[in-house]
């Protein structure tokens, strides 16, 4: 039963990973990112974490990706421009670096964990009560911390997004240079 | 039938990979923001993975701080788009070259 | 099939035969109820007292031409009205309506997923209605579209907040996330709508503008913006749109009636003796009862108060409503801490 939802669920994610990168229109690559993040939050409830995967689906799909959806019909922008000639050398360097990595990783955590065995999973470690026991203890300073960063982001992100006084809003209609 | 923990490290190394690919090819910034996020993803998947393998909580907060960083991180590379948008109205990469040597 | 999971497909059935059914029901009790109330009788030609008249118009919607404009974004477009549906279908898995029960030899809780993180799994799931909103207005390659689903998601996104406080501060005396706790603290003690009347304020006005009705459905407004992110859609697409906004209307109702009316449970009534199915039952009954007063509430402030204007309601998300359920949070953290609640 969990190796048919793992399966399937992973599977899922992959390929809309392959969309997020692959789709040229923004729109398409943020709903493909969606699917692939609440696939990922199911996996998070196989591993164990189901107070992370409502998390996950919560504030990454539920606000940050709003965010970008947001931004991206704000700021109007169309389907991107297909690479010239120069950049396809890039583009196929890129994809050996990036295979030659994901080869290096697979095969050291296939050397590595080929045959591990979870430690038994106890109540303790999918209770809310176990993740809020450790938050407010022993991860207090950093819990705090985060609220700090939050609110720094928040004021740094209104400021950079600002419009200054007299500046005219932004018109995507306007011609692009 | 139990998912051996392999498995999960596996797909997330291939997610990982996939983002990196989306980081380096796309010329839209916005492409290149989402391939992080994807990356950060695959990262938290690895975490889960971990620390379901060693019974040690420790891996899902980390993964609760590293999904607070992705939404601060989030909201203030957004923001630096629209700044960068109101002065060059573009998003393209290539062309966002003033500080190149 | 093994008992468990025939109960729970059974608790399945039982809650979506119940939303499915809001919607028609919906359909008529808003027309007839504010007829009352503006002196006048309201559709009572179909069936009697009119009751059918939410299926003819279901029946209608269904006969109506389907249109897609030229320039929209085809799979986003037809995908909108089904997103609309998800968050409403998947938020009532959480919601009690009854105690743990033994029915037919075998023990259960009479909730579909009794999750220890419950409350965050509804507001997760609910906060998926934007995607909804957003790509409507976007694939319609309209501007007003673009432009009241722009506002109708800001809206959205910011009521969340408040929405989310009032709610925590609901959770804090009993202690749990998992709403049949929260029900079972409400019957050893006072139902929360009267020790956090503040938060109960917060929570329903937030619910009003997350399921985008008057006094804040400036997004979906006739008179507005022609109808918002919703017009480029018609015949069964519209009428998927405005299930979702009811069933979503349910559900949070249903929260509501959970968190702060103490759920399927009466105040001086306990059932507990009663055989199993009767519990079930009951506890169904009254749950539904509940919310269906909150439904009421819902067409009486529809039809009651006059619209909101966008930047007043930015303002009072922003400005009114999360600043008093911030002061209802420390409020009932400090109550809690010293023994009251």
């Amino acid at each position: 039963m969990e190796a048919a939802v793992f399966l399937l669920f992973g599977l899922v994610a992959l390929v809309s990973a392959i969309m997020v990168v692959a789709h040229r229109n923004p729109v398409y690559a943020t709903m493909s990112l969606v699917v692939t993040l609440v696939a990922t939050a199911v996996l998070f409830v196989l591993l164990g974490s189901p107070f992370l995967a409502a998390l996950q689906i919560l504030l990454y799909t539920g606000a940050i990706l709003v965010l970008f959806l947001f931004v991206i019909m704000l700021l109007n922008i169309g389907r991107e421009r297909p690479s010239g000639a120069r950049t396809t050398a890039q583009t196929w360097g890129s994809v050996l670096l990036a295979l030659l990595l994901a080869g290096s990783l697979c095969r050291l955590l296939w050397d590595a964990h080929s045959d591990s065995v979870p430690a038994p999973l106890e109540v303790q470690f999918t209770s809310l009560r176990g993740v809020s026991d450790l938050l407010f203890s022993t991860y207090l300073l950093p819990f705090e911390m985060i609220g700090l960063l939050l609110l720094v982001a928040v004021v740094a992100a209104s400021w950079v997004a600002r419009r200054a006084e007299g500046e005219p809003p932004v018109d995507p209609e306007e011609e692009r240079p | 039938m139990s998912v051996p923990i392999s498995g999960y490290l596996l797909l997330a190394a291939v997610l990982f990979a996939i983002g990196v690919i989306g980081a380096l090819t796309r010329r839209s910034g916005i492409a290149i923001f989402l391939s992080i996020e994807l990356m950060l993803n695959a990262a938290n998947l690895t975490l889960a993975a971990y620390s379901r393998l060693l019974g040690d909580r420790a891996g899902q907060m980390v993964i609760f701080f590293a999904l607070a960083v992705a939404a601060a991180e989030a909201a203030v590379g957004l923001a630096l788009f629209i700044g960068i948008y109101r002065l060059r109205r573009t998003i393209d990469v290539n062309r966002l070259n003033l500080m190149r040597w | 099939m093994s008992p468990s999971a025939l109960a729970l497909a059974a608790m399945m059935a039982l809650w979506l035969s119940a939303l499915l059914a809001v919607a028609p029901f919906m359909l008529w009790f808003e027309r007839r109820a504010p007829a009352f109330m503006q002196d006048r009788l309201g559709p009572n030609r179909v069936g009697p007292l009119g009751l059918i008249q939410g299926i003819a118009d279901a029946v209608k919607f269904i006969f109506k031409e389907e249109f897609t404009p030229a320039s929209a974004d085809r799979p986003l477009f037809l995908l909108a009205p089904i997103l609309a549906l998800i968050p409403a279908l998947t938020t009532y898995l959480v919601i009690p309506f009854g105690p743990e029960v033994e029915i037919a030899g075998h023990r259960l809780n009479l909730v579909v997923v009794d999750s220890d993180s419950g409350v965050l799994l509804f507001l997760a799931l609910a906060s998926l209605g934007v995607y909804a909103l957003v790509l409507a207005g976007y694939s319609s390659n309209n501007k007003y579209s673009l432009m009241g689903s722009i506002r109708a998601s800001a809206q959205m996104v910011s009521y969340e907040l408040a929405l989310t406080t009032a709610v925590v501060c609901a959770l804090i005396p009993a202690g749990s996330l998992n709403l049949s706790e929260i029900v079972d603290y409400q019957r050893a003690h006072l139902w929360q709508a009267l020790t956090q009347p503040v938060g109960l304020l917060v929570f329903l006005v937030a619910a009003f503008a997350e399921t985008n009705r008057l006094p804040f459905d400036l997004p979906e407004a006739e008179s507005e913006l022609v109808a918002g992110y919703l017009t480029e859609y018609g015949g069964l697409r519209w009428a998927m749109f405005f299930m979702g906004e009811y069933m979503s209307m349910t559900t949070l109702s249903a929260l509501c009636v959970t968190l702060y009316f103490g759920g399927w449970t009466l105040p001086f009534a306990d059932f507990g003796g009663l055989p199993g199915l009767a519990q079930a039952a009951i506890g169904f009954t009254v749950l539904v009862a509940k919310i269906f007063l909150f439904l009421f509430l819902f067409v009486w402030v529809r039809w009651t108060f006059p619209r909101f204007r966008y930047d007043q309601l930015m303002r009072l998300g922003w400005k009114a409503l999360l600043p008093l359920a911030v002061l209802q949070f420390v409020v009932t953290a400090a109550l809690t801490i010293a023994g009251v609640l």
